[in-house]
């Protein structure tokens, strides 16, 4: 069992081709994957920890400021449910499966700020303790699966609410459209990355990493939707600590 | 007869109306996370995922480095030999991991605030 175990190394998971044998009830393990150190040339993954670590930096400024001391529970229930959901991967196509980010569903909640910060834990943790992406490029998987949710996918919510209606009346339509949208533009992000790394071109990269999260996103935008509408059906009242501010207490 | 009134403090007592009890609320959602952790250990599919299935294809993957060091590698716990149960108790660790860390650095953030 070890040894089958060490075989499959720790990124590899299943060979694509024998993969589309099993699919429900495999007793294999779900593998979520997040791109591996080696797949980035050094500096690229540096330049990303860069652009990540100024986010962050941002991220906990605002959070700091505007953090409303009743979002905390929610802010780790997102991380833990958004960990969980990460852990699902589901069938897309011939061989291929995708799972939850989940950067638009936490920034709806929380805010881009405190939406960040989630996602950033999540994908620490995930590289820290489950060897579930690299160490290197940890700051480009948390900028492609977080970031580009959090601030690109939200700034898209946002929009799309007001031009639809309103946010409360449009949330769930204007999340989904978001949600498809983040995960394609994280498949863009990513090849850029791994164009600019010399790991392959950008031409040949490209197509296939969109083409395949053109499908991927539409997972996402079910899963963001269903779980907006069951805290719209439970809990309508938690929308409303994204935009309360505690007072400011001196400062 | 049915309970319309919201009442501010502790939980309304029955029907369909939104939960009044934060903390109940909170322990429902960690609980829909680690049925998620269960369902995802038994059912979720093991085929690569989009980056992996194009690394795969495009031969990239091959330039992936393995990890220093090994803690609960690829979600599963070394020594339990099943894997859905190895999965189980590795995804619930995780749930509870992220849970903590998020709500320490909510309460680190906070506090600094109040200062």
């Amino acid at each position: 069992m070890l040894a089958t175990r060490a075989s499959r190394g720790i990124w590899l998971g299943p060979h694509p081709f024998l993969g589309m044998i099993g699919v429900l009830g495999d007793p294999r393990p779900a593998t979520s994957l997040h791109a591996p150190d080696g797949l980035l040339s050094v500096p690229v993954a540096l330049a990303m920890w860069a652009v990540t670590a100024a986010v962050l930096t941002v991220a906990v400024r605002q959070t700091n400021r505007t953090l409303d001391d009743r979002a905390i529970p929610l802010m780790g229930v997102m991380a833990a449910f958004i960990f969980a959901a990460q852990l699902f991967n589901f069938q897309v196509f011939g061989g291929t499966s995708g799972h939850l980010l989940g950067g638009v569903l936490a920034a709806v909640l929380l805010g881009p700020w405190a939406g960040t910060l989630v996602m950033a834990c999540v994908v620490a943790v995930q590289a820290l303790l489950f060897q579930d992406g690299g160490l290197v490029v940890l700051g480009a998987n948390v900028f492609n699966m977080g970031v580009v949710g959090t601030l690109g996918g939200y700034g898209l919510y946002r929009a799309v609410a007001t031009m639809l209606g309103g946010e409360s009346r449009r949330r769930i339509p204007a999340a989904s459209i978001a949600a498809w949208t983040a995960v394609v533009l994280g498949a863009l992000s990513m090849s850029l990355q791994l164009a600019a790394s010399g790991t392959t071109e950008l031409a040949i990269a490209l197509p296939v990493m969109v083409g395949v999260h053109v499908f991927i996103g539409v997972g996402e935008a079910l899963i963001t939707a269903a779980a907006i509408g069951f805290i719209a059906a439970t809990r309508a009242d938690l929308f409303a600590l994204r935009d309360a501010v505690t007072p400011e207490v001196g400062a | 007869m049915s309970v319309e009134r919201p009442s501010p403090t502790g939980p309304s007592p029955t029907g369909p109306s939104r939960p009044r009890s934060g903390r109940a609320w909170w322990i429902a959602a960690l609980a829909i996370a680690a049925l998620v952790v269960v369902a995802a250990a038994a059912l979720a599919s093991t085929d690569p995922d989009g980056l992996e299935r194009v690394g795969a294809d495009l031969g990239f993957l091959e330039s992936a480095r393995d990890s220093l060091f090994t803690i609960l590698p690829d979600y599963t716990v070394p020594g339990i030999d099943d894997p859905v149960l190895s999965t189980v108790v590795a995804g619930l660790t995780g749930v509870v991991i992220v849970f903590l860390v998020m709500v320490g650095l909510g309460r680190v953030l906070r506090r600094r605030h109040e200062r």
